[in-house]
């Protein structure tokens, strides 16, 4: 690791302006983790054309923190209102709400705030060491390399996160058809144009991303503000107790190195993380009863796994350049449009905006730390804004900023069709996500297959014969193979059981 | 939703996943049946099929030297095929929401973006943000009259300075100093 590009991420971090950018994205990001509604992947969205206008590592390091400020806000609602602002923060809910309903919402947010900064800080160590060293190997990566990997991606995402995997992988698809749309760079052949002048030169990533995730959740939760009002539980004493921290330090330790690990695996991250760390605590302690009824060690655990997930999560993009969730997607978009690419070389090429990044990411948790302990009681008061009120905001912040980017209606009505589609495809039970995030990759999967296929000389099994991406190939069939061997199995078993279930299906009600 | 009523299941990571499906479940609107399935399904055929065609015409070449159409063609047939299987299998699916009749309310949302990009470029930015606001807080937001007025100038002027002065921005505007 190079000892001095790494102090000088630091000198740069600690400019005014990059503190104060830092400051803006974790405050926006546990404002927005607070309200339901839009996730940091939207918000990112909406905010990408703010990438045109200030200083590239300034961005950056704003649009991260709006990424890793959401995990801490998520906890808030999930404690007081037993509504998970984030889908990371659903488990905390199991014993976050009812510690709240003893009166101890205070006990429980305390002991989330200091496990997210304990579990990020740990990750954020992690990154620090593990990043080169990763950057350093991906070096040797060629085309056939990069496409494989890109392939992984997409399908890993497509397939961990919530949701119809099959569904998943269809998005992905269309993420990938989109991305051919405009003038082949192999042969300048004009693709899907449909003679446009205006998508000759292809579809801008930002007006895709802002379209599917921003337009579309505005659209989307226009629909389902359900006009309920909710009165947070009272928050009292915010510091826990000495007891309460000694009960939850196993628990902050173990969520910690849960969440690294995971956090890495692309389409892994905060979500599954939470959920591993949580049911790791029940499995191990002595009193698994506990957990549901208000167990501290439930909510430090999910919060500090989270945390660390989406600390870790920065790995594959800053090193291979391999965004590993949604948000990861739209950080690499927002990298590209600086003119950085994400890939093993930025350690050495931009070492700028590498360390600027990771170390801003400890500034800002130690920000998060004092925003959401001794200020904990401002955020509260921010549930009181009705959705209907932002609602407009961020309407006209995503219309203004896509017209600004090239100064362009058409782009206006581009975004807003592609919100319309992004809407209908969340209606239909399709998730977005991984069609962003394949439209993202969509060039580099195409251009470095076709540019193996020139290597290999029109061989196409010199993917299967080169160790590195016939590794990669060989773990891309299991993860398709795998699953359906298991779907069969459990068919299987459950026809054997189908009594059982079908009694307790009745009970629930479905 | 305790432990108690399942006493002998192995797996707690499966069991707590269960049980985080089932808080996101109770926050969804009524499922939409089979018929949004298979309309889903045949969408992505048809979006296959489209570009498979197109793509075949722009040229496949060969695996030696690709044609521009040979990867959005072999994109485009994965999209068929998957679209095909769900179309067979995904009929039971529970995922899709029902339309409701709230979901006007996202309809009128996208006709106010797309009359503020046709207004925008001939009268600025000005009126027609002021407009997009009073129909998405009164309207769409039930908000009070009085709310909406106060709101509904407050961001405009907010969004005049953020991005004429604070941005540095050019924004087709009505009123300069």
């Amino acid at each position: 690791m190079d000892f001095n590009a790494f102090l000088d991420g630091f000198a740069l971090v600690i400019e005014p302006h990059n503190l104060l950018y830092c400051l803006i994205g974790v405050l926006i990001g546990m404002v927005i983790g607070v309200l339901p509604g839009l996730g940091p992947a939207a918000t990112i969205a909406i905010l990408l054309p703010i990438t045109y206008t200030i200083d590239p590592v300034s961005a950056i390091i704003m649009l991260a923190g709006i990424y890793y400020g959401a995990q801490y806000g998520g906890t808030i609602t999930s404690v007081l209102l037993r509504l998970p602002g984030e889908a990371s923060s659903v488990v905390t809910v199991f014993d976050g709400f009812a510690l709240a309903k003893q009166g101890k919402a205070g006990t429980a947010l305390g002991i989330a705030a200091i496990g997210s900064f304990v579990g990020a800080t740990i990750s954020i160590v992690g990154l620090t060491l593990l990043a080169p060293i990763v950057a350093e190997v991906a070096l040797d990566f060629g085309p056939p390399e990069y496409a494989a990997l890109a392939l992984l991606g997409v399908l890993l995402v497509a397939t961990i996160g919530s949701g119809n995997k099959l569904k998943a992988m269809i998005a992905g698809a269309l993420g990938l058809l989109l991305a051919t749309v405009g003038r082949d760079s192999f042969s300048g052949a004009s693709r899907f144009t449909f003679d446009s002048l205006q998508l000759a030169d292809g579809i801008d990533f930002v007006v895709v991303a802002m379209g599917l995730f921003g337009v579309g959740e505005i659209l989307y939760n226009l629909e389902q503000r359900h006009g309920k009002k909710h009165v947070p539980a009272k928050v009292g004493n915010v510091w826990p107790s000495r007891a309460d921290l000694k009960q939850s330090s196993g628990a902050i330790g173990r969520g910690s190195v849960i969440g690294f690990v995971l956090g890495v695996l692309p389409g892994g991250g905060a979500v599954l993380s939470s959920i591993v760390a949580y049911a790791t605590e029940k499995r191990r302690s002595k009193t698994p009863e506990r957990f549901g009824r208000g167990a501290i060690e439930g909510v430090a655990a999910p919060e500090t796994a989270n945390n660390a997930a989406a600390t870790s999560s920065f790995i594959p993009l800053l090193t291979i350049g391999l965004p590993a969730n949604a948000t990861m997607a739209m950080l690499f978009g927002a990298l590209l449009i600086l003119g950085v690419s994400p890939g093993p070389q930025l350690v050495t090429e931009h070492p700028d905006v590498f360390w600027g990044v990771i170390n801003s990411m400890y500034i800002g948790n130690i920000l998060l730390l004092i925003l959401s302990v001794p200020l904990v009681g401002l955020f509260v008061r921010i549930l009181r804004v009705r959705p209907a009120i932002l609602a407009p905001i961020t309407a006209l912040i995503t219309l203004l900023g896509v017209y600004t980017i090239n100064n362009s209606t058409f782009d206006v009505f581009l975004m807003v069709a592609f919100g319309i589609v992004g809407y209908l495809m969340k209606k239909a039970g399709f998730d977005p996500g991984p069609m962003v995030l394949a439209f993202v990759l969509g060039s580099i999967i195409e251009s470095s297959t076709r540019r193996s296929l020139l290597i290999f000389g029109g061989d196409a099994t010199g993917f299967v014969t080169r160790p590195i991406s016939g590794v990669i190939l060989g773990i891309f069939v299991l993860l398709i193979v795998l699953p359906m061997v298991r779907h069969v199995r459990n068919s299987r078993a459950a026809a054997r059981t189908s009594d059982k279930t079908s009694t307790q299906t009745e009970k629930l009600g479905v | 939703m305790n432990d108690a009523s399942h006493p002998h299941t192995g797996d707690i990571l499966a069991e707590i996943e269960a049980e985080v499906a089932q808080e996101l479940e109770e926050e969804r609107p009524p499922s939409g049946g089979a018929a949004y399935q298979v309309v889903g399904s045949l969408v992505g055929l048809a979006v296959g099929v489209g570009g498979a065609l197109l793509a075949f015409n722009y040229g496949l070449g060969s695996l030696r030297e690709p044609g521009p159409g040979l990867w959005p063609f072999l994109v485009s047939v994965l999209i068929a095929v998957l679209s095909a299987v769900l179309l067979v299998v995904g009929r039971g699916l529970t995922d899709a929401e029902a339309f409701t009749r709230k979901s006007v309310l996202p309809g009128v949302g996208a006709v106010t973006f797309v009359a503020f990009g046709l207004l925008m470029p001939l009268t600025g930015f000005e009126i027609p943000a002021l407009i997009l606001c009073v129909i998405w807080l009164k309207f769409l937001g039930g908000e009070s009259w009085r709310n909406t007025v106060v709101i509904s100038v407050v961001t405009v002027a907010a969004f005049y300075l953020l991005f004429l002065y604070g941005l540095r921005i050019p924004l087709p505007h009505l009123i300069s100093f």
